[in-house]
């Protein structure tokens, strides 16, 4: 049975239970060696973890609490969405602290940005930006477990050292259990940061090592892991939403007596939408409230709505295409022009164009977007599935009429996220249904036709892309044009042209030795909800550059490695700036250039592995992409089968990563074993397409994601050593843009036929 | 007003004929271990065992259940079978955001009950129900070797 809430807590922990460690203090109480080397200048742009609204936080009573069993409370800030970061931040933890994994507990931090920081799991940055904060939260707690345990003794600190849970003081051969230093560590203040001293990597038992420890594993496949839905209360209510289809609909009128009559239904209402462009706010329609889930479904079906007529009613997405498409062929705003490529065009031995189109996609996660919100007493509590829960709690509150203080957002696990659950307009859904029903608890549940219908789609785009090859076969001129309506046009009067963040994702920033270069963006307006959809714009661009190179490799009649190789020129660094990315992720471009030396290290490791160049039997072919994104370097191989009726088979993966130091290996692996399966489901049936504006799709038969029969016989990850120290870099969504164009370059290799136009579907047949 | 055997206990369910066993369990009988993922049998997030095997209870009226064995998640890990394939999940790491994978979970259950020793191919063709959108796959297949392994190796 799930946890009933009869008080305001989802976690419950006494208080009187623990140890509380004192405040950070300036002056510490305990003295270690000062070391000053860490001081740096301050940069005039805040960047990485700081340049976060809210940025970091990292005093340790935030995040620690022991308890006087010995057992730790680990509080995580950001959500658990499959990636593993509840259980990699608390092991970060957990090694700077000495403690037994056994014996650590995680905690999900409510929504508070101003206690916490930032709590935004997105952008593929939750490690970059919050290990050295709980490196230094873990180092911080140990320093004051040794300072108690060699005051108990009355030994110098330097005496004692923390190990597995326990104090030691060799010299007496003593030893404490962390459980009996709880009732004194009360008493020290944590020791000054710059004083911390942290652990020798040599010393490390959970970073950087191979283990499976999981926070979360054992309770989801027993059936006791809390999701969106999961959280249940006497006379809760249940709500399902009639939304307007076309972007722009509105409720023209409705009749609810049929609704009314299916036994359960306890309210038919309004929710009124947000006008476009809406943000995150909800698109409004009718709720039909009940006693449970299925009373709802059914009183929907009853319902009869007209939605009025909209400016996007003729978004059709044949005819898009081929607007997409005309538009890339078309010279369009300037992004980045290097030399003159019409000179080197004209001079060429040979062009090559190739244009490229992807569908819209929708995330799909597979728990759909569900929540629940109480309104009582004057205070709204929520529960939800939220990648950012300070955005939602600040609506939700608006939205009560409340203060933010009068406000709590619980962070349930997400049945999967890839940038849906970023946005709020479920968990406000909710809201609106708990202030018609006060005292009780309203959930609000989308069945998977809503989760695919009513999606913050991934773009479409056409992609547009002509190169010239000198008489060496190198290329001389490089001209991309990327069309895709762009997220921002959710936030303000559609501006038609991709952004930094997304040009800056693979068309812009390519770090080619290319003598001229010329990227331009022609623009497009936005006929849907358009979203960030795990790694982005780096799908469609990923997509058409490496497909293209490819391409280039077979009009120069060369081996595609070699070519490549050739394409990345000298290893070196180069400054974001030069490949006009001023946004680079959020990251300082010094400290995070883009390094083509990386990039060549993980394709030579992939192609290795994979066994590049060896001779496959008719019908088989292998094919490789490599792509930086996110801060991190990812390449792929893929080896694949077209069978005669077009199956198509993908019998090996081989991927390596470059993401910097690593901290969680296992969950890495797993991230890249993903985002391989993902990146194959959206290469061969990915798409939503629309009609008469709305989506044609919506449920796993005509949208499908794939099953484990399309899944790599085997998906072999490798990650790779950086040849010199680097910063951490990301790793949740990097893996998936080299896929695609690995499989349909490996699809070349063994069928000669090229794909350009993405979903594969029936093309093989 | 019907009455299943849910878990080793009669239950009794007041809820319409028509009402999916899914959400009878969860919203009428509060067991949320069995998750919603299409309603449509397509995906196999709801996946339970009626009299031994598994069923898309999304699509099934809790009126077809009547005086049936239900089992769910929830009462899993007490079958000999069920407990391997779980310490199989969480020794191998299948879990990414975990929602699909008590789905998972009993179907394999169910085909390691029904034949020990799954090939690829029996193992594709039994999960073939079973959609993972983080696309744990290929860990699905080994942790179905290990359980397999580990019913084989003498059931500690
Ligand atoms: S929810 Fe039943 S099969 Fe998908
Ligand atoms: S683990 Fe997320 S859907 Fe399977």
């Amino acid at each position: 049975m799930s946890p009933m809430f009869s008080d305001f807590s989802f976690v419950n922990h006494g208080i009187d239970r623990r140890g509380f460690i004192k405040s950070v203090g300036a002056t510490g109480a305990l003295l270690f060696t000062a070391n000053w080397t860490w001081a740096q200048e301050k940069p005039a742009k805040k960047y990485g973890g700081e340049g976060m609204p809210g940025g970091t936080k990292s005093d340790a009573k935030l995040f620690v609490a022991i308890n006087h069993d010995g057992t730790i409370d680990i509080t995580v800030t950001r959500s658990e969405m499959g990636q593993g970061i509840r259980s990699s931040l608390a092991l970060v933890v957990a090694e700077e602290m000495e403690a037994d994994w056994e014996r650590c507990r995680v905690v999900q931090a409510v929504g508070d940005e101003a206690k916490y920081g930032n709590q935004n799991t997105d952008g593929s940055r939750s490690m970059r930006h919050w290990y050295e904060p709980m490196r230094q939260c873990g180092a911080t707690v140990r320093a004051i477990i040794e300072a108690a345990a060699a005051a108990g003794w009355g030994v110098p600190i330097r005496e004692v050292r923390a190990s597995k849970h326990s104090v030691i003081h060799a010299l007496s051969r003593r030893k404490a259990d962390f459980a009996e230093l709880v009732g004194v560590i009360a008493s020290f203040e944590a020791p000054d940061p710059i004083s911390i001293r942290y652990k020798s990597p040599r010393t490390y038992r959970y970073i950087g090592k191979e283990h499976t420890h999981s926070a979360d594993a054992a309770s989801m496949v027993s059936g006791t892991a809390i999701y969106g839905g999961d959280i249940r209360s006497a006379g809760m209510v249940y709500a399902v939403v009639a939304r307007p289809p076309v972007l722009g609909s509105t409720v023209e009128s409705f009749d609810d007596s049929e609704a009314l009559k299916v036994k359960g239904v306890l309210k038919v209402m309004p929710i009124e939408g947000a006008d476009v462009p809406s943000g995150f706010k909800p698109i409004g329609g009718i709720a039909v409230v009940a006693e449970n889930t299925w009373a709802a479904i059914k009183g929907r079906e009853a319902l009869k709505v007209e939605w009025t007529s909209s400016p996007h009613d003729s978004y059709e997405s044949e005819a898009y295409r081929q607007s997409l498409e005309e538009a890339s062929t078309k010279p369009g705003k300037l992004v980045r022009s290097v030399g003159d490529v019409e000179a080197a065009f004209s001079k060429a031995k040979k062009t090559h164009a190739a244009t490229y189109y992807l569908p819209h996609i929708a995330h799909a996660p597979m728990e759909p977007p569900v929540s629940t919100a109480l309104l009582r007493n004057n205070f709204l509590e929520i529960w939800a599935p939220t990648q950012a829960p300070q955005a939602a709690r600040t609506e939700a509150a608006e939205r009560a009429g409340l203060p933010l203080e009068k406000t709590r957002i619980n962070v349930t696990l997400l049945g999967g996220g890839f940038g849906r659950k970023s946005k709020a307009d479920f968990i406000n859904e909710a809201v609106e249904i708990a202030k018609a029903f006060p005292g009780r608890a309203a959930r609000v549940q989308w069945t998977r036709e809503d989760d695919i219908r009513h999606d913050y789609f991934h773009t479409v785009s056409g992609e547009h892309l002509e190169a010239s090859l000198d008489r060496r076969g190198k290329v001389s001129g490089w001209l991309h044009r990327s069309v895709a309506p762009t997220i921002a046009s959710l936030f303000g009067p559609d501006p038609k042209h991709q952004q930094a963040f997304e040009t800056n994702m693979g068309h812009s920033n390519i770090p080619f030795a290319i003598p001229n270069v010329r990227i331009e963006n022609p623009e497009i307006a936005a006929h849907a909800r358009i979203g960030w959809f795990r790694s982005v714009s780096n799908i469609p661009h990923g997509f058409a550059v490496q497909s293209f190179i490819a391409e280039l490799a077979e009009e120069a009649g060369r081996d595609p490695l070699r070519f490549y190789l050739d394409l990345l020129g000298d290893d070196r660094e180069i400054n974001p700036d030069e490949l006009k990315d001023g946004w680079n992720h959020g990251e300082d471009p010094k400290k995070y250039p883009v390094d083509t030396g990386r990039l060549r290290n993980v394709l030579n490791v992939a192609t290795k592995e994979a066994g590049w160049g060896k001779r496959l039997p008719k019908g088989k072919g292998m094919g490789f992409a490599v792509h930086y994104s996110f801060v991190s370097y990812v390449a792929a191989v893929l080896e694949v089968e077209v069978e005669k009726d077009g199956n198509l088979i993908v019998h090996k993966a081989t991927m390596a990563i470059d993401c910097g130091p690593r901290i969680n290996p296992d969950r890495i692996r797993s991230q890249m074993e993903g985002s391989c399966v993902m990146g194959i489901g959206l290469a061969t049936t990915g798409e939503v397409s629309f009609e008469n504006g709305s989506a044609k799709q919506s449920n796993f038969h005509d949208y499908q994601v794939p099953r484990i029969s399309l899944a790599p016989r085997s998906i072999s990850v490798h990650l790779v050593d950086p040849e010199k120290k680097v910063e951490l870099g990301g790793v949740g969504e990097p893996g998936v843009p080299p896929i695609a164009p690995a499989l349909c370059n490996a699809i070349y290799a063994a069928t000669g036929k090229r794909i350009r136009r993405l979903p594969i579907g029936d093309q093989l047949a | 007003m019907t009455t299943i055997h849910l878990n080793g206990q009669d239950r009794e369910v007041d809820a319409p004929d028509d009402m999916p066993l899914l959400w009878a369990i969860r919203d009428v009988l509060g067991f949320t271990g069995t998750k919603f993922g299409c309603g449509m049998g397509l995906c196999g997030a709801c996946t339970m065992h009626m009299d031994g095997a598994p069923i898309r209870s999304c699509v099934t009226p809790i009126s077809a259940a009547a005086g049936k064995k239900i089992t769910t998640i929830e009462a899993l890990g007490k079958e000999k079978v069920g407990k391997a394939v779980q310490e199989a999940w969480v020794k191998v790491g299948v879990p990414q955001c975990g929602y699909c994978q008590c789905g998972q979970v009993m179907s394999a259950t169910a085909l390691l009950t029904r034949n020990p020793s799954p090939n690829e191919e029996e193992i594709e063709t039994s999960m073939a129900g079973n959609i993972c959108r983080c696309g744990t796959y290929n860990r699905i297949k080994t942790a179905i070797h290990t359980a397999s392994e580990s019913l084989k190796g003498g059931a500690k």
